[in-house]
């Protein structure tokens, strides 16, 4: 963790590491989306999380990285496994039709491509070691609750709204035999 | 142990410094692995099983070495010496790997578990956090293990892991909240810095509010655990051993490893976030002493609610899984959100703390505990007097 006065050298182990947990990253990626076997796909899914969690601890974004294992591995993760556990035919997924599949996938895949370049050409890239003693947990909470308290609201009546529905979409409706009988 | 580490390099620059720093960290993790967690979680073994013993007027063991101490050791002996059995029709990769995550997400968590004032291996700006984050990385480790065994049986018990702790954090995490509140940081150190020494200092009497969510944490920790009255994944009298059915030999060893690892933790971590941690009084300049105090402040701290838990395990029947569930969505989550909010509330009423309200809750506690120990007391001599014998 936090290593102390690092010189970006262009041999430092920070670089080391930041290519090593990127490479963790695609790699998982790269799983999740070979993979003829969706159960490893989805643990490919959690090598790509842990991958990712380590780029935001050499961003400084610690709190980030934090919320990332517990949500995405913790939450996300085990809710997909535990989805993907419940279905038949985990092994060889057999798609029924293929041909429909190319033409859709090259435009989104375009797009995205599209909107990520323009997100790196106009990101604000920090040209040195960024120090880790500061905890960005403040300086998440504080903009929270003042610049984005807005959308920070939205969101929990979006999730309100989630965990309601899903309340009501499971609930079996109570007949009421009790009066005929 | 950073502060440490950085003057023991202090001449060092570059990448010399950085892997310097790399190789110490490296090397206080495994003396914390090796030295201590190994050792306690064993040790959890032989006293989880003589403490059932004494208190259902068993023996237990006590063959191996004084008061058949040594148990643990033998125990892990045999399990590295027996045969690895895969069975035929498993997952065979991902039934290797899952003994591996659980333990990797168990010993993560101990990267930011105070022992002391200095003694920590990394105080981590998100200490809580990450703990919590590193924790849940077991429940993977259990899926995959209830799935690749290819087993009804396993697979029943790591689907029924996977709910009972997805659902149990959001409980773990309203318990923890007021104690952030309290302090300010997410820090582990900060939180133990943010009490004091006296009892009633600690966070756990703060107000009614927080002593809820103190008991909130416990209940919630033991439920993640996969402890009784929790311990539905692996309940032997309706699933076999749940997900550990197809394991043998060391490989099952890890999973109960990291079992009564993890009772240390939830210790470590109520004595860290409501009982003030490490704190003593300052009675000595000697920093050694200090030290030792501070290391035994915390420990046995953390060894009582490991004490607490083998005692619920040995008295509490098995809940069934609706009632696991009730309990975690209609009671504990709407008392941890109370919790949180009269946390809110008392700080911003009383942002210094009300002393009287700290004695008030002090004393309610201590009062519970004596009136327990006179029922306890009572009952002993009336059985003695009905001419029972206490099995001693």
């Amino acid at each position: 963790m936090g290593v102390g006065p690092s010189s970006m050298e262009n041999l430092s182990l920070s670089v080391l590491t930041f290519y090593a947990l990127a490479g963790t990253a695609v790699v998982g990626a790269a799983g999740v989306a070979f993979s003829r076997n969706i159960i490893y796909s989805a643990l490919s899914l959690m090598v790509s999380f842990l991958g990712v969690a380590g780029l935001y601890v050499i961003l400084g974004a610690d709190f980030i990285a934090g919320v990332q294992v517990l949500l995405y591995v913790g939450g996300v993760l085990v809710l997909t496994l535990f989805a993907v556990m419940l279905t038949q035919g985990i092994r060889d997924v057999e798609v029924s039709n293929r041909s429909v599949g190319r033409i859709p996938a090259i435009v989104i895949v375009s797009g995205t491509a599209v909107v990520m370049y323009e997100a790196v050409s106009k990101a604000g890239w920090a040209d040195k070691a960024l120090a880790m003693d500061e905890s960005s947990t403040y300086a998440v909470g504080n903009a929270l609750l003042s610049d984005y308290i807005l959308p920070f609201e939205v969101a929990s009546i979006v999730l309100l709204a989630v965990l309601v529905g899903a309340v009501v979409l499971t609930r079996k409706e109570v007949v009421a035999e009790d009066e005929s009988s | 142990m950073q502060e440490y580490l950085t003057t023991l390099l202090g001449g060092a620059e570059g990448l010399a410094l950085e892997v310097g720093y790399l190789l110490g960290m490296l090397a206080f993790g495994a003396i914390v692995v090796f030295g201590f967690i190994l050792p306690v979680a064993g040790i959890t073994s032989w006293l989880e099983r003589r403490v059932w013993a004494r208190m259902q007027s068993r023996i237990g063991p006590n063959r191996v070495g004084p008061f058949g101490f040594l148990q643990w050791l033998a125990d892990g002996l045999k399990n590295l010496l027996k045969e690895d059995v895969i069975p035929t029709a498993v997952d065979p990769r991902l039934f290797r790997i899952a003994p591996y995550v659980v333990v990797v997400g168990f010993v993560a968590a101990f990267v930011a578990v105070p022992f002391g004032a200095n003694l920590i291996i990394a105080d981590l700006n998100i200490g809580i956090l990450y703990v919590t984050a590193a924790t849940s990385l077991v429940v993977v480790g259990i899926l995959i293990a209830g799935w690749s065994s290819n087993n009804k049986w396993s697979m029943l018990g790591g689907i029924r892991s996977a709910t009972q702790i997805v659902s149990y954090e959001i409980p773990a995490g309203l318990g923890i909240f007021p104690v952030v509140l309290l302090s300010g940081t997410l820090s582990m150190q900060g939180i133990i810095e943010a009490q004091g020494w006296q009892p009633w200092n600690w966070h756990m009497f703060h107000s009614p509010f927080a002593l809820a969510a103190f008991l909130l944490f416990f209940v919630s920790a033991l439920a993640e655990g996969n402890r009784t009255p929790f311990d539905l994944p692996e309940a032997e009298s309706e699933l076999v051993a749940g997900f550990a059915t197809e394991y043998s030999g060391m490989r099952m060893l890890l999973f109960f490893l990291a079992e009564w690892g993890n009772l240390y933790l939830i210790g470590a971590l109520m004595a860290t976030l409501y009982m003030g941690g490490w704190q003593v009084p300052p009675f000595t300049e000697n920093a050694v002493l200090l030290g030792v105090a501070q290391f035994l402040s915390i420990f046995l701290k953390s060894c009582f609610w490991v004490f607490v838990a083998m005692w619920i395990r040995a008295t509490l029947p098995r809940v069934r899984v609706d009632q696991l569930m009730t309990l975690c969505w209609k009671y504990l989550v709407p008392i941890g959100l109370v919790c949180v909010l009269g946390t809110a509330v008392t700080m911003v009423v009383a942002p210094e703390g009300i002393l009287g309200l700290r004695f008030a809750m002090f004393g309610l506690v201590v009062l519970v505990i004596a009136n327990f120990f006179r029922r306890v007391v009572f009952h002993l001599r009336r059985a003695k007097g009905m001419g029972w014998t206490i099995a001693g």
